[in-house]
């Protein structure tokens, strides 16, 4: 078991290094300083207090992606649909800041009760189809992605405005952004945000493993046919995991919508963040902690890689290479996995 | 912990090979900065103080999401920074720099990481920087900043602009020059203010010249719908008219493909295509015929190198709104295809364009504007 858990840390600490390190072997080949290379990384999402909040900022919404990512692959669903429930959730959050003129302690809330609604909503069609019709929920999320895009672009552009690019900015009473946060970190547009999605990374550990349901959600992970012999609804705990997924997701939409832009506007294409949400549950181990962690790896990634090409010169795609080959290396943990296990056999 | 070892082996190994690739590459810096290649701006930055000597002076630019190699305003605006730093000794990164946007989350954060570099002016391309320069340019008041193709609000930000109306007016003198049907064309991107310019320049380009001539003026309502403007360009042609011009990014890719088409049926045939925003004569080409009559060229490398030549200088125009025209090259016409474009054409093109920056020809800019002008040909 102790062994077991070992490997399970190890890899994708291995992942990262090896991915930095492919990373530092192509700067150098194309001639690039790989160091310094890193070190503009390190400053840029480090640096001081505003690169700082900056990459906090990037982290907040990485961590509910990633979370809903993980929630549904623990049900043993892949959720490929995160970017568009976040797109739903950003919508509607934007929307209720807009529309209404309430108390903070009410509208704030509602805002970002609509954002999980909706992004709960949007998981629970395929959720749904896939419980009932068996309709493999990759597909379904994949294609609502592209109506979510397409539906949030008519609305902001003919229902909250009139014809125009982006809606107005939401009332202050439902803003998370801290002039707090913002002035201690030179105006950067740190929010209020991160300790929700803290709370509720907190959330989805407690929910998962120390509740009835959320064994159930596991075991129909672990085993559908073995769950539903043990009396379990295995169609009800896929929806179920599905919308809780989906709210995640929602949730992740509210953070851009409510406390990074305040406001949302005509996209000609996807944010990533739905994407990148896979990326760090994987490499997050699928468990709440390991996303978190995960999140913060990709936010300071995101944000550092911003700073490589002005400061040691590294242009833009290779950094993106780099980002890249990391995502690869966790990806193909399985290989490592492989490779641990086969030196421990041979040690004993 | 026993048989952890092999995994602390591993792990070793990696951290070595790790140190081992760091010396490597801080070997091959000494190299770089020797041949002083190696853009290092905190040493730069350092230097600068606020005395506003030439010396001191950096620019730097964000990009929207486009890149820097975006075959548009993007990449012209770089060959602007580009073309001011070889005039003043400046290599990038020493000097001038650009920041590239991934996503329209990462404007402020570019902004705000050229300001904490010290860049004495830093530049927003596209009108999609507008609401991230005004909240930048707010919160560094001792930084100037400048947004191309947008009016920003601010006392340390100018707005440039340019005047598409003159340009357009021009390209409206060459299609009714070049038709031999007196029927022309104009396909718009989206109906509003900015388009309506083009819109009005050109028709009274055309009027100007035989007012008998009828334009047929069809908005394709986006500026990413190739398809729609094949649609409206197959119309028009089918209805016997002969030059289209577009005003319409991307959606006017339709129009050269069913210009192209029918040049392919008959080559014989006569259509033509006016492009815009930088010389589209590549995308008119057709095995030896090329379709494109001419382009509104809209220098905006000009403007950039303009602005920054000013700020340079200790003139930079803070808090105004500049509009770049025909008598600054910033707006032209260009004369790639010479096979269609004949003599009698650039003569008549060059008579206007005099009358134009003489002020001689007040060129409408709207269709009000466009009326008054109209009648009182």
């Amino acid at each position: 078991m102790f062994a077991n858990r070992t490997v399970n840390i190890l890899i994708p600490i291995i992942s990262v290094l090896l991915g930095l390190l492919s990373g530092a072997v192509i700067m150098l080949v194309f001639g690039y300083n790989p160091l310094k290379g890193y070190a503009a990384l390190w400053t840029g999402a480090f640096g001081d207090a505003y690169f700082l909040g900056e990459t906090l900022r990037q982290v907040t919404p990485y961590i509910l992606s990633g979370l809903a990512v993980a929630f549904a692959l623990r049900t043993g669903l892949l959720n490929i649909g995160v970017e568009g429930q976040v797109f739903v959730g950003w919508v509607a959050s934007v929307w209720v800041g807009v529309a209404f003129e309430l108390p903070m302690i009410i509208h704030l809330p509602l805002a970002v009760l609509a954002a999980a609604l909706a992004g709960a909503f949007w998981g629970f069609i395929p959720g749904i189809l896939k419980a009932k019709l068996g309709v493999h929920e990759v597909i379904v999320t994949i294609m609502m992605n592209y109506i979510a895009l397409y539906l949030s672009n008519e609305i902001v552009r003919n229902v909250i405005t009139d014809g125009k690019d982006r809606t107005d900015s939401i009332a202050p009473t439902a803003s998370l952004a801290s002039e707090w946060l913002a002035g201690m970190t030179y105006f950067s547009r740190l929010h209020w945000g991160l300790l929700i999605a803290l709370f509720m990374a907190l959330v989805m550990w407690f929910l998962l493993n120390k509740t009835t349901q959320g064994f159930e959600l596991r075991s129909v992970g672990f085993n559908q046919h073995a769950s539903n012999y043990a009396g379990m609804s295995v169609s009800k705990n896929i929806v179920l995991a599905m919308v809780i997924s989906g709210a995640f997701a929602g949730l992740a939409g509210a953070m851009e919508g409510l406390g990074t832009f305040g406001y949302m506007s005509v996209k000609s294409g996807f944010t990533n963040i739905g994407f990148d949400g896979i990326a760090v549950a994987l490499l997050g181990a699928n468990t709440a902690l390991g996303v978190v962690l995960a999140a913060f790896l990709f936010g300071t990634l995101k944000i550092g890689a911003l700073n490589m090409p002005t400061v040691a010169g590294v242009p833009t795609e290779l950094v993106e290479i780099v980002i890249a080959l990391i995502i690869i290396f966790v990806a193909s943990s399985y290989m490592i996995r492989w490779i641990i296990l086969r030196f421990k056999k041979e040690g004993k | 912990m026993f048989k952890n070892r092999r995994f602390l082996l591993v792990f070793s190994l990696l951290l070595v090979i790790g140190l081992v690739l760091g010396a490597c590459g801080a070997s091959d810096d000494g190299g770089d900065s020797a041949e002083g290649s190696g853009g290092d701006s905190e040493n730069n930055t350092e230097n600068s103080s606020e005395n506003g000597n030439n010396e001191d002076f950096s620019v730097a630019m964000v990009t929207d999401v486009g890149g820097v190699d975006d075959k548009s305003f993007n990449q012209s605006a770089w060959e602007g920074l580009q073309a001011f730093g070889e005039e003043n000794g400046m290599s990038k990164g020493e000097g001038f720099d650009y920041a590239q946007s991934e996503s329209d989350a990462d404007y402020t954060t570019n902004l705000n990481r050229l300001v904490r570099q010290d860049y004495n002016l830093i530049f927003g391309i596209g009108y999609l920087l507008q609401p991230a320069i005004e909240e930048v340019a707010a919160q560094y008041p001792d930084t100037n900043f400048a947004i191309v193709d947008s009016g920003a609000e601010g006392d340390n930000v100018a707005s440039i602009l340019f005047k598409e109306h003159q340009g357009s007016f021009l390209a409206g003198v060459a299609a009714a020059k070049k038709t031999q049907s007196n029927k022309v064309g104009f396909v718009g991107g989206v109906d509003g203010a900015l388009i309506n310019k083009f819109e009005a320049g050109f028709e009274a380009g055309v009027k100007s010249v035989n007012a008998d001539i009828t334009v047929d003026v069809q908005y394709a309502e986006a500026f990413d719908a190739p398809d729609d403007g094949k649609l409206i360009a197959s119309d028009m042609y089918s209805k016997g008219i002969d030059v289209i011009y577009h005003a319409s990014g991307a959606t006017g890719n339709g129009v050269f493909a069913q210009a192209k088409d029918l040049k392919k049926n008959n080559p014989d045939e006569d259509v033509w295509v006016i492009g815009v925003d930088r010389d589209q004569h590549e995308e008119g080409a057709i095995g030896e015929d090329n379709v494109t009559l001419t382009s509104m060229v809209k220098r905006v490398d000009i403007a950039v190198q303009d602005v920054t030549d000013q700020a340079m200088n200790g003139e930079f125009p803070a808090g105004e709104t500049i509009e770049y025209g025909l008598n600054d090259d910033a707006i032209s016409l260009a004369r790639t295809n010479e096979e269609a474009l004949s003599d009698d054409i650039i003569t008549a093109i060059e008579d206007w364009k005099e009358k134009i920056i003489n002020g001689d020809v007040e060129v409408p800019s709207t269709r009000e504007e466009l009326e008054t002008y109209v009648n009182s040909l």
